[in-house]
């Protein structure tokens, strides 16, 4: 297998050096990783067009993240990317968990059937920024990409940010209405603007490898407690495409980083762990890890988004896929905003919702880290005794903490999520990201409900049309089409099933696929309200 | 007469369980930490309060220790 190729994208002075005309931009986007990218395609969806800046021209050299979650592929698809990436990638949903050499138990991410979806793929970062890049330049009405445009400055007004930026040609400044920094753990735009970033370190190192080797490794994440092949505390093994497998060995927090990461050092590590068959190290590095977000995500006109904003340790892949979350989050809110169809107060519900997802993140990684680094005697023990129990009481392997894996975060309860309604069950309360289900389209075409869903404001009935007043897309489940509305055939029931959707039922949904409301006996006056409240107005 | 639970029985709070019991450890010496152990056994099992269970929990626990 040919070794993936890193192909600079091409840089062009930018029109404010070549003579041109500088223009206002609705939305300036800094960093094209997975987050920032993701966002310029979210925007363009929406019709707003945005300058997207990176000071580099090159996708992200090494794997990286490489876990994605069945609710990013759900997001990717949205955006027109998801269906390539679940082709390329490694789909997978089983783990299993070892202590020193045998198994302990192996859970399944994604026991039902009639998701669209995988739980996971394994996907390398440069193919993810890859499929964003080329997704962007489908959109060249709406998304300018500038590669070599570092921001060295920020001014913000009331109404907008005020960058400065350097090229290869020089510096220039560049105007917009809002910023969404997406540059990373170590971002230049939290620096430049003196925002706080809290974090919790923990001090072991764990030494991240990608080795290229033919291997007939099951499509499995497997987790090693102890591992006889390693001695540390930890072994995680991945697959990924193109016969690449990530390794992360664990080791102690006075390891040398210099010494680690030195091809004589990792050799053998990875043949222990891997066995007597030729490989050849495709990436190397030794990270230690932390968890952390800043205050708020929302500073003036500038807003952050993926781990300019918050960061976890890598065990349940919550970094990429928590920002691909944000980004889900944030463009429709930014998008009508701008459009002046909701108040800038909108915006503050990004922040309230994405808070609250990076700490549930957090908190989730954090216990992971715990769990894996012992610090006393008395954790030691006790991590010792629960692997121990696993083996023979079920009940211990649920405390068995190797990564806890990355799942939509409900946003019930927020303000724009009208209260539930009591006559309605099933787990689709309001907040909830929708559930998938096969449907049949009208003209009978077999597909998936979440392919229908989100982008805009929408309503969901069963059976009947909702009584709607607004110019609001509807879509009824039914048996059969229906004259005069979008139907969806819910053949298999699950739709019904997984929403509780007896006869009459609606449901409102916002752009993202999350549940705003949902009603048992739906009136035009509770869905104008739900509606109202959702798009941030207070109702 | 009832039996010991070994299938999950705490909720959806398992890993804040585990924080908890070790932010409880915190700061104690190795002999502190025994004594909040026994106490923390003592006030479980008054509360278990049946008998049966308890014996079969103290058979569990011993098993593959000592001789």
């Amino acid at each position: 297998m040919a070794r993936y190729e890193y192909k600079p994208f091409p840089y062009r002075k930018p029109p404010e050096l070549a003579g041109g005309r500088s223009q206002r931009w609705p939305v300036l986007i800094v960093g094209a990783g997975p987050i920032g990218l993701s966002a310029a395609i979210d925007l363009a969806l929406h019709g707003i067009p945005c300058v997207l800046l990176d000071d580099n021209n090159v996708v992200s050299r090494g794997s990286r993240a490489i876990c994605w979650s069945k609710r990013s592929l759900e997001i990717f698809d949205r955006l027109g990317v998801g269906e390539r990436m679940v082709k390329k990638g490694v789909t997978w949903k089983v783990g299993r968990l070892y202590h020193r050499d045998h198994e302990v138990y192996r859970f399944d991410l994604l026991p039902e059937a009639g998701h669209k979806n995988p739980a996971f793929i394994n996907l390398q970062q440069y193919y993810v920024e890859q499929f964003l890049v080329e997704r962007c330049m489908e959109f060249p009405e709406l998304i300018e990409l500038r590669f070599k445009n570092k921001v060295v400055g920020v001014q913000q007004a009331s109404d907008g940010v005020r960058a400065h930026v350097e090229t290869p040609d020089g510096t220039y400044h560049i105007e917009a209405a809002y910023l969404i920094a997406c540059d990373g753990a170590k971002s230049a735009i939290r620096g430049l603007l003196g925002v706080e970033f809290k974090s919790h370190i923990f001090p072991e190192q764990f030494l991240i490898t990608d080795v290229e080797m033919k291997a007939d490794f099951p499509s499995e994440r497997r987790f090693w407690f102890e591992p006889t092949f390693h001695n540390g505390q930890s072994a995680l093994l991945h697959k990924q495409p193109d016969d690449i497998y990530r390794i992360d060995l664990q080791l102690t927090a006075d390891a040398d980083p210099k010494e680690e990461t030195k091809p004589e050092n990792v050799i053998p590590r990875v043949r222990a762990a891997v066995g007597e068959r030729p490989f050849e190290i495709d990436w190397v590095s030794l990270y230690t890890f932390q968890c952390g977000r800043i205050d708020r995500f929302l500073h003036g006109r500038v807003i952050f988004a993926g781990d300019s904003a918050h960061v976890v340790s890598p065990f349940g892949a919550r970094g990429g896929n928590g920002g691909i979350q944000d980004v889900d989050n944030l463009v429709w809110k930014l998008a009508i905003v701008i459009r002046d169809e909701a108040g800038e107060a909108l915006l503050e519900t990004y922040d309230a919702e994405r808070v609250h997802g990076a700490d549930e993140n957090i908190r989730n990684s954090s216990q992971s880290t715990n769990f894996m680094t012992p610090k006393t005697p008395f954790e030691h023990m006790l991590r010792d005794e629960v692997l121990g129990f696993a083996e023979t009481y079920p009940f211990a392997r649920r405390l068995v903490n190797s990564g806890r894996l990355s799942l939509p975060c409900s946003l019930a309860g927020f303000s724009l999520q009208s209260p539930d309604d009591p006559a309605m069950s099933g787990a689709m309360a309001p907040g909830s990201a929708c559930s998938d289900a096969p449907v049949l389209d009208a003209s009978g075409r077999p597909g998936w409900l979440l392919d229908h869903l989100g982008g805009d404001f929408m309503v969901m009935s069963f059976g009947m049309p909702a009584p709607v007043r607004q110019d609001v897309r509807c879509i009824v489940i039914a048996s059969e089409p229906m004259a005069g509305v979008e139907t969806l055939c819910d053949e298999a029931g699950l739709v019904a099933q997984r929403y509780g959707g007896r006869e009459g039922a609606a449901y409102v949904i916002r752009p993202d696929q999350h549940v705003a409301a949902r009603f048992a006996e739906p009136t035009a006056d509770k869905i104008a309200t739900a509606l109202a409240r959702a798009k941030g107005a207070a109702v | 007469m009832r039996q010991l639970v070994t299938d999950w029985n705490l909720g959806d709070s398992g890993d804040d369980f585990y924080a908890a019991l070790i932010a409880a450890h915190a700061g104690l010496t190795e002999e502190e930490s025994r004594r909040f152990d026994l106490r923390l056994i003592l006030l479980l099992v008054n509360h278990v309060g049946d008998d049966a269970v308890i014996q079969e929990a103290l058979l569990r626990a011993r098993h593959g220790l000592g001789k």
